[in-house]
């Protein structure tokens, strides 16, 4: 079916280039010259006030914003891939088999998706570093515990509506579990392992106070973090290295989005099943 | 097929388990624990009934208080917005004209945008607006309060939207159809059949937008750092300052994350029972 042109796309045009403006303005903003920021924030460079890749090289210098992305995605790889295959595996199990223990435990699962992080932001930062979780391999851990919730709580969906059948005659037919769930579960519950995946992402991606609190942030610093450190402890922030790290700092998202866009709304759908 | 499983839950559930009880259950408990204690570490605890839930809320300028209901307000207006736009945007852009996908993209697109950033960028932008007044985004409470529900809006709409939008594109269309042949107009095809047949997205949605009101964090940071004073300080931010701002008083941010929790877990199970009754109704 051929779309119509109608007034409501010349509408739409337009409010999306206003919904996109904010964006622009960042962009622009940092190629000019930080004094000229704050005052005159609307105002396009000109040649008095473009300031070159200047606020880009500041920028990175203040905050070593390379190392920070290596890091972010670092925990934000290894995070997701660990949180899908571990929820996946302990989701099934605790549907196909019904133990009091499991109940309980799954009842904590979905507590744990209504829980402000404040609750257990003093103890799990204390105990992280109790336990040397501290490093970019061991938050990945802690996003495995903090992230189950909802992970265990959608694969669940999932697993409650596909039926047994198949699994119950391939352990008859002496199939171990193990090779069961890789070879026959985990393909089914895949649009499943897309939605967790994706949500996963884009919370831990962005995420600041958990690895702020948990991280040796003399060490290891992830993209949020190297942002929020620009405002230093007093004093006024550099606006021009500023606008430059959020454009470095949005650029990743949105070549990812744009990459997957697909992916991430049926995620965000799949993943709306029920609240 | 559940006996001959069993046995293998070592390696479907405990690696899960252990990472939940190291990342939520101890944390918790230890926290749920603590707020009932004087401390600076864990490991200094001395019990002291309730002391701390009694500091928290007699706090020098009342500020826990004022926090609350300064919360209470941002959750409720902003999951209004949010929902109304998200709704709106939603119905517009099923209407089948040239370029919606590409519509939903750019409305989605703030998503993925974290909060901190999002924060700072919207402070250079709306400093700016605010300048022509003579005024900041720190020079009232309010002028915060709008700014945040501006960045928080520009963000989850999109979110909102997308779930609108698949709620919408289920409905049955012979239901729609017999609608309109019995003479149904737009208006009222959306009050009795669409909005009623959308209950369950809108379960989803009033819930995800409270929840992310009530837990913000990160914007309000960036935006503004709880200025002027701490009277633009959300529940979360509030409580934060509380632990790191301030040698002595973690016990009373314990205490404080404790009244949180349960407040949001409340409204979570309140919120889930009403619009479940008006799901049923429907």
């Amino acid at each position: 079916m051929k779309k119509r042109f109608s007034w409501f796309t010349a509408a739409f045009a337009v409010l999306s280039a206003v919904y996109l403006y904010p964006l622009a303005m960042v962009a622009f903003n940092s190629f000019k010259k930080k004094a000229y920021i704050s005052r005159q924030p609307f105002a396009l460079p000109t040649a008095h006030t473009f300031a070159g890749l200047a606020n880009y090289e500041k920028g990175i210098q203040l905050t070593r914003f390379p190392s920070a992305a290596v890091t972010s995605l670092f925990i934000t790889v290894c995070s997701v891939a660990l949180i899908v295959l571990c929820t996946s595996m302990c989701a099934w199990f605790l549907c196909r088999v019904r133990t009091r223990a499991g109940r309980g435990l799954y009842r904590l699962f979905v507590f744990s998706m209504v829980a402000p992080f404040q609750m257990v932001m003093f103890t799990l930062s204390r105990l992280a570093n109790l336990l040397g979780l501290n490093t970019p391999q061991g938050i990945v851990l802690i996003y495995l515990g903090f992230g189950a919730g909802l992970s265990v709580f959608l694969f669940t969906g999932f697993v409650n509506a596909s039926p047994a059948a198949v699994e119950e005659s391939a352990l008859m037919d002496g199939c171990s579990p193990i090779r069961l769930f890789f070879a026959i579960v985990l393909p089914v519950l895949q649009p499943a392992a897309v939605s967790v995946g994706i949500l996963q992402a884009m919370w831990i991606w962005n995420d600041y106070l958990l690895p702020y609190l948990v991280l040796d942030v003399r060490r290891f610093r992830t993209i949020p973090i190297a942002v929020q450190y620009l405002r230093g402890g007093y004093g006024s922030v550099d606006m021009g290295a500023m606008m430059a790290l959020l454009v470095l700092a949005i650029i990743p998202a949105a070549v990812f989005y744009l990459a997957c866009q697909r992916w991430i709304v049926s995620g965000v759908m799949a993943g709306a099943v029920k609240g | 097929m559940e006996r001959s499983l069993k046995r293998w839950w070592p390696v479907f559930v405990l690696p899960t388990a252990l990472a939940f009880g190291i990342g939520f259950v101890i944390p918790f408990a230890m926290g749920l624990y603590l707020s009932f204690c004087d401390f600076t570490t864990l490991t200094d605890a001395v019990f002291v009934g309730l002391d701390n839930y009694i500091r928290a809320f007699s706090d020098a300028s009342g500020e826990f208080i004022h926090a609350l209901w300064y919360t209470a307000l941002f959750a409720l207006v902003s999951t209004v917005v949010i929902n109304v736009l998200g709704l709106g945007l939603a119905l517009l852009l099923t209407r089948g004209f040239a370029g919606t996908q590409l519509f939903r993209t750019v409305f989605f697109l703030p998503n993925l945008i974290g909060g901190i950033v999002l924060g700072w960028l919207w402070q250079v932008l709306l400093n700016g607006l605010l300048a022509r007044r003579g005024v900041t985004l720190v020079t009232s409470e309010w002028y915060g309060f709008w700014g945040l529900l501006a960045v928080v809006s520009w963000q989850q709409l999109g979110y909102m939207m997308i779930i609108y939008i698949s709620g919408l594109t289920t409905l049955p269309e012979d239901v729609l159809e017999a609608a309109a042949m019995d003479g149904a107009g737009p208006r009222q095809i959306f009050r009795h059949i669409k909005l009623p047949m959308l209950m369950p997205s809108v379960t989803v949605c009033t819930f995800l937008t409270l929840t992310n009101g009530f837990k913000l964090f990160d914007q309000n940071l960036a935006l503004t750092n709880g200025m002027p004073g701490s009277r633009s300080q959300l529940l979360a931010l509030n409580i934060y300052t509380t632990f790191y701002g301030r040698a002595g008083w973690a016990g009373a941010g314990q205490a404080k994350a404790v009244v949180f929790c349960l407040i949001v877990t409340g409204i979570a199970l309140l919120q889930l029972r009403l619009t479940r009754s008006e799901e049923a109704r429907a």
